[in-house]
């Protein structure tokens, strides 16, 4: 048992950890109320007090609006298609290998994790070609394809995990008390699955809707480009000026989704829900 | 209700190896009937072959006299009881139990699942926690919720797959009592798999010993204990178990490492063709000569040995004794040891003594010891030489007619 002293302890490495992480957020949002001309201050706060809108303004009603709006709306849906595809696959993928006995289980676990880890900067050079010739190239499904490749092998590994720890036994305890296979799946490993899908979507959305280097080796133009990329593209007011203000902006709307995310899943993230199913 | 008959069951696995081996089971209407034996000899396999999870790899099994291989569990009407309760966590107690009733759509309207839910919760004192998750009930709760969806729709037979192994000893004995009277109330033919031989003893009407996939002794209680037919049935039968005593026959008396020991002319003769003889003594035969009555002393032969130690109960006291047998026999007990899942035997004989007995360990002691119930094993082939098939026959005619009995008051009551 934890005594006093632990507690502090870890309390004290609690806010450490916190400090670290959510510095860089902090100042990228007292960044984004700065005017121009207060971005050098070296001030951590921005110096006018109240801080200024314009970056935001910037972005969406003013000259980056084209740049920005467009780059949202891409972001989005190609994520989330991206993620609804993963998920699908993986969650048949996943169910498979947990369930079945099937020769070739372990070939298709570890060809994922070797896609997972082949490094995404030495593929984008072939792939730039290879869309440019059939005319992927600048399109949503040339940056969906690219996106399942990272998504789709976390997505088999974390499905396939989860899925391993429910019980199989309520599938059979369902058949006995009278449901189809099909009832069976519905009504008693769904409602168990679900959380594990929902955590599975999360990550996955996530891994795409932040990719930088296929959103800005894969695109040319506001029809595809993705808000990480799109935020190279942001240019101040004047040559002399860094559209950092902007940049700053963009990066905390882009963020607002995530945390969004993050806060309305919490709920069905809930790991504890097979707890009871099983002895105890 | 239904009977369950099993002709000639086998199942074989991937490498062809028989986990269950030409098992025949009859079982009547409203009969309770316990598979038992050690891990791995099958008896989970054959309850999940009777309620359709398990493929039949031969054989016929007959459910009301209906041939039953091929029928989707959903088609069997079975209700079962799985050891990890296997309750659905996203759902209440109460639609835990109503959820068979759901899937049967149309035939129940909501009255009657109400009805029948509260009845069934009613029975097995749930009511008060009819809207709460799984996971917020205790073991024995749980436990009573997965009766409670098996008994809620008045299935054909109950299967039960070792329900109490995850409860404590003293839950245990509860649950154990209230299974028993509920099956007798609802006289429904109930399967019971298990590996403790006190569930065994004290709920079957029959009890099935199976070893290795295979059926060794089917029978009363009272008759595997008393009249087991080999040498497997009657060491896993019984706690302490039985005795195995090497023994070579002369005339009437049998020369054992503890002594000479007679027995009757019409037991001797049925051992008298081996050379060595394995003697089955259950430590109550024992019993501390100076206790034993002068009527009784007849009937039984008294020896001197010395005990290593005892153990005080407070109502009896376990002696022990050291013996060293020859070679062979140790490494036969040793494997009958492997076969009842035990560890390597301690070539030790156990004896029940009268708790006001003064025989300490270290010190030679006087026993005495009945004749009239031991047997005697064939060492290779582990048969009973001594068994009374009639006795036997009797015993379990006897539950037979107490079982008849006990379910004829349980329905006059209700």
């Amino acid at each position: 048992m934890t005594s006093g002293k632990q507690k502090i302890t870890w309390a004290v490495i609690a806010v450490l950890v916190l400090l670290y992480a959510l510095f860089p957020v902090a100042s990228i949002l007292s960044t984004s109320f700065k005017s121009p001309s207060d971005l050098t201050s070296g001030k951590f706060l921005p110096s006018s007090g109240a801080g200024t809108l314009d970056n935001y303004k910037q972005i969406l009603v003013g000259d980056a609006q084209g740049l920005f709006l467009s780059a949202l709306r891409n972001s989005i849906g190609i994520a989330l298609i991206a993620t609804f595809i993963a998920v699908v696959l993986a969650t048949l993928c996943a169910y498979a290998i947990a369930r079945l006995d099937f020769p070739g289980k372990k070939v298709v676990l570890t060809t994922a994790l070797a896609v997972s880890i082949f490094p995404v900067i030495s593929i984008v050079t072939p792939l730039f070609n290879l869309w440019r010739n059939i005319g992927l190239y600048d399109t949503w499904p040339g940056l969906i394809i690219p996106y399942l490749s990272l998504t789709l092998p976390i997505s088999i590994w974390t499905l396939a995990a989860f899925f391993r720890q429910i019980p199989w036994e309520l599938e059979q305890a369902a058949q006995v008390d009278g449901a189809t296979t099909w009832q069976a799946f519905r009504k008693a490993i769904v409602p168990l699955a679900a959380p594990g899908v929902f955590t599975t979507a999360i990550i996955a959305f996530f891994i795409a809707w932040n990719d930088f280097v296929y959103g800005i080796s894969l695109t040319s133009t506001e029809t595809a480009r993705t808000v990480p990329a799109a935020l190279a593209f942001f240019t101040g007011a004047s040559q002399f000026e860094a559209p950092t203000g902007a940049i700053s902006a963009a990066a905390i709307i882009v963020t607002i989704p995530v945390v969004l995310l993050v806060l309305l899943f919490q709920r069905q993230i809930v790991s504890g829900l097979t707890q009871g199913a099983v002895k105890g | 209700m239904a009977a369950i008959t099993l002709n000639n069951i086998v199942k074989k696995y991937g490498d062809g190896f028989p986990a269950v081996n030409d098992v025949s089971i009859d079982i009547a209407d409203g009969e309770f009937v316990i598979l038992v034996g050690p891990s791995g000899c099958g008896k989970s396999t054959i309850l999940r072959m009777i309620v359709g999870l398990e493929d039949i790899t031969s054989g016929e099994l007959l459910i009301d006299g209906e041939r039953s291989n091929d029928k989707a569990p959903r088609d069997r009407n079975l209700a079962m009881v799985f050891q990890n309760y296997a309750l659905y966590p996203h759902l209440t107690v109460f639609e835990n139990i109503a959820f068979p009733l759901r899937l049967a759509k149309g035939k129940h309207k909501e009255e009657d699942v109400q009805k029948l839910v509260t009845e069934a919760a009613t029975m097995l004192e749930l009511t008060d926690h009819l809207q709460r998750k799984p996971a917020n009930l205790s073991g024995g709760q749980r436990q009573r919720v997965a009766m409670g969806r098996a008994i809620v729709r008045q299935a054909d037979a109950f299967l039960f797959d070792e329900p109490l192994s995850n409860l404590d000893a003293k839950l245990r004995g509860q649950m154990r009592s209230e299974i028993s009277q509920m099956q007798r109330r609802l006289a429904t033919t109930s399967v019971y798999v298990t590996h403790d031989q006190t569930e065994a003893m004290t709920l079957g009407d029959r009890v099935a010993v199976l070893k290795k996939g295979e059926l060794q002794q089917i029978a009363s209680p009272r008759e595997l204990y008393e009249q087991p037919v080999n040498l497997f049935v009657a060491g896993f039968i019984g706690s302490p178990s039985m005795n195995f005593l090497p023994a070579s026959l002369e005339g009437n008396t049998l020369k054992t490492t503890l002594g000479n020991i007679e027995i009757s002319p019409e037991k001797a003769a049925k051992g008298k063709d081996l050379p060595v003889l394995l003697v089955g003594v259950r430590p109550e035969f024992f019993e501390d000569a100076s206790l034993v009555e002068e009527h009784k002393l007849q009937y039984g032969s008294t020896f001197t040995a010395e005990l290593t130690h005892t153990e005080w109960l407070g109502n009896e006291q376990y002696g022990y004794i050291n013996f060293d047998p020859a070679p062979e026999v140790r490494e036969m007990l040793n494997s009958l040891a492997r076969d009842m899942d035990a560890d390597e035997l301690r070539p030790q004989v156990v004896v029940t003594l009268d708790a006001a007995s003064k025989i300490r360990g270290g010190r030679p002691a006087d026993l005495w010891l009945d004749t009239r119930r031991l047997h005697l094993f064939d060492p290779k082939t582990g048969e009973n030489l001594t068994l009374d098939a009639a006795e036997g026959a009797r015993l379990t005619e006897e539950a037979n007619a107490e079982r008849a009995e006990e379910i004829e008051s349980a329905r006059q009551e209700a």
